[in-house]
């Protein structure tokens, strides 16, 4: 298994501005649900500032992976599992870990679009803000929800409109709400589990816009089965695979050119070719 | 251009010309086994209907006696002495105010019960628990009867004292013949024992709606969708951040339907409130729910309906007094199911 770090003298995106950012870092981490192993010893360095794709196909635990990057994976009755997740260093499964901090600190973009519906836009940007606890004086909501939509290209088309209900926005419109949302209580990490999956071409191609704009402010894990789009937004790729009956492992990880290049090992290679999954 | 044999039309028909764009006719023919669940079903259907409107046909036409002796005073007369003068009034009140103690002590409990049930409880406690309060349901109304009479009786007396001493402050603007005044419900005149009251049968109707107040809260709150309940999680939020800006926004409807369904449960409660309540017949002291004494129209209905067997006037005042309460039952269950219906498609939305 290799660490991303270890690939880093690869020609990756070197990032000049003073970071804000947090490195993320799993080490051998398990996963079950009920009796049934789904993910086996996976270790990755997401690295502060770089986008982190995780690749493969269905069921190879990349969603699973992702949700235990924030203990969502817990939520479920019958999920554990194993191994150790440090944000900065600190293990976020540590006893009495805050973990609805480290939930606010690790924000999530779901597949699916979920503005809350009872809320108008910009109560859906500023919603984070009550559910964790920050205050934020009234003077500062309206420039907060003004940044927070700039930073997910979303403003030019809201400005006017507010007031309007969050449901009423196309679905890719809702996704980049769901976004500012997220950046709203300035995550350090935002975890993005195929968040254009739903999307047409011409949302897909703005997300990812806000994507490669978002990398000066907070790190960004995206589980994505668009190949191109992985190699388009992600400067590093890690690559899960499930044999059958088996749980998923990371095969290969590394900086996204080598894995699109010239990848260690030739199911890598299979994959990314389009030659299966 | 032809029909096949299955009967399905698969072309237009010979007179359509393919020109002329009109939506054209489909027609499918149903098989034999189809149509005779149809029927069946629809038989099913059209009984239910029908024995709904006979029995408020059959009230309607055994009340006219009475509606004819007493014409609109019927419903302003709080006296109850048929054949001479009888009316709904006070009993109309003191089933509303009935309803209203007992939605105001169920509705908080169903809520918490409900909120707790899908939102805190472990897996393995939430099912017995959703049977153990479907269960309370099971209790025939007899048993909470002479239960609230027996032991309840005098535990609540001294709470209704309490508030009497205490908060008798109280009061509420009201609409009273016409012009403003202060309604202070928890006033009492100096005399009035505290035992048989509205309060005590307001509280043990309560315990009766519970089960069907919590059951519909339940069902709406456990409908919130995960993908909004993991993105308020996913934003740091707590349980308590799930509930109020996920939850309750979403079940905002079906808590007021279940209320309004158990409105209608408690508006109905017969034995359980005329073993309870001592019969009173003015409206301004059944206004006072913490005092002895109050009435029901249910209840009255039970009370009065041996002695009142040799038929005229005042059997069928009785049965006018029915038919004001199958009105309003059906008007209150409509509306609820109408707010419950609409607040499901209405609030889970789906992208």
């Amino acid at each position: 298994m290799t660490l991303v770090s270890d690939a880093a003298s690869h020609a990756a995106p070197t990032n000049d501005a003073i970071s804000r950012a947090s490195t993320l870092t799993a080490q051998g981490v398990s996963a079950w649900f009920g009796s049934h192993k789904v993910l086996e010893r996976v270790s990755l360095d997401m690295l502060a500032n770089q986008v982190t794709a995780l690749i493969g196909p269905s069921g190879c635990g990349k969603s699973t992976f992702l949700r235990i990057l924030n203990r969502m994976h817990e939520l479920v009755p019958s999920a554990r599992l194993a191994g150790n997740i440090a944000l900065d260093g600190q293990d976020i499964y540590r006893s009495a870990a805050p973990v609805t901090e480290i939930r606010r600190r690790i924000g999530m973009v779901f597949q699916k679009p979920n503005p809350f519906p009872a809320m108008s836009v910009a109560e859906n940007v500023v919603s984070g803000l009550k559910l964790c606890g920050m205050k934020v004086e009234r003077s500062h909501k309206d420039e907060l929800v003004e940044t927070c939509l700039q930073k997910a290209g979303l403003w030019n088309e809201v400005k006017n409109r507010l007031d309007a209900n969050g449901g009423a926005l196309s679905g890719g419109q809702q996704q980049r709400l769901c976004i500012a949302r997220s950046l709203a209580v300035r995550p350090d990490v935002l975890l993005m589990d195929e968040p254009c999956s739903a999307l047409d071409p011409t949302s897909t191609h703005r997300i990812e816009e806000t994507i490669a704009e978002l990398r000066d402010d907070v790190t960004i894990v995206i589980v994505t089965h668009n190949m191109q789009q992985a190699q388009r937004v992600s400067h590093y790729c890690a690559f899960f695979l499930a044999a059958e009956n088996e749980p998923g492992r990371i095969v290969e990880a590394g900086t996204t050119d080598k894995i699109f290049s010239e990848p260690d090992d030739p199911r890598t290679l299979d994959y990314v070719r389009g030659r299966f999954g | 251009m032809s029909i096949d044999g299955g009967g399905l039309l698969l072309q237009a028909p010979a007179h359509y010309k393919f020109d002329d764009d009109v939506p054209m006719v489909v027609v499918t023919q149903r098989t034999a086994a189809d149509e005779l669940y149809r029927a069946g079903a629809r038989a099913a259907g059209a009984i239910t209907l029908g024995l709904m409107g006979l029995i408020g046909f059959f009230l309607l036409y055994r009340s006219r006696e009475a509606f004819s002796s007493a014409g609109w005073r019927f419903f302003t007369e709080q006296r109850w002495s048929p054949p001479n003068a009888f009316g709904i009034a006070a009993l109309l009140v003191g089933t509303i105010v009935i309803a209203v103690v007992a939605l105001v002590v169920a509705f908080p409990i169903a809520a918490g019960t409900a909120l707790y049930i899908t939102e805190y409880a472990p897996l393995r406690v939430r099912r017995p628990l959703t049977s153990l309060v479907d269960l309370l349901a099971a209790i025939p109304s007899l048993i909470y009867g002479i239960w609230g009479a027996a032991v309840l009786s005098g535990r609540v007396a001294n709470v209704s004292r309490f508030f009497a001493d205490h908060f008798s402050w109280v009061r509420l603007p009201a609409l009273q013949l016409s012009f403003w005044h202060w309604y202070r419900p928890f006033q009492t005149v100096s005399n009035a024992g505290f035992t048989a009251s509205s309060m005590l049968a307001g509280i043990v109707v309560a315990l009766m709606v519970l089960p069907i107040c919590t059951a519909i809260m339940r069902e709406v709150f456990s409908q919130a969708p995960q993908g909004e309940r993991e993105s308020a999680l996913a934003l740091g939020g707590t349980r308590w951040g799930v509930i109020r800006d996920v939850v309750l926004p979403f079940g905002k409807g079906g808590m007021i339907g279940g209320a309004m369904l158990g409105l209608g449960r408690a508006l109905g409660e017969t034995i359980a409130v005329a073993i309870i309540i001592s019969p009173k017949f003015d409206i301004h002291s059944l206004l006072q729910p913490l005092q002895t004494g109050g009435n029901s129209i249910a209840a009255h209905i039970a009370l009065r309906w041996p002695e009142q067997s040799a038929g005229g006037v005042p059997t069928s005042s009785l049965m006018a007094a029915g038919l004001v309460l199958f009105v309003m039952t059906l008007a209150v269950n409509m509306v609820a199911s109408l707010v419950v219906a609409r607040s499901r498609s209405g609030s889970a939305t789906e992208i």
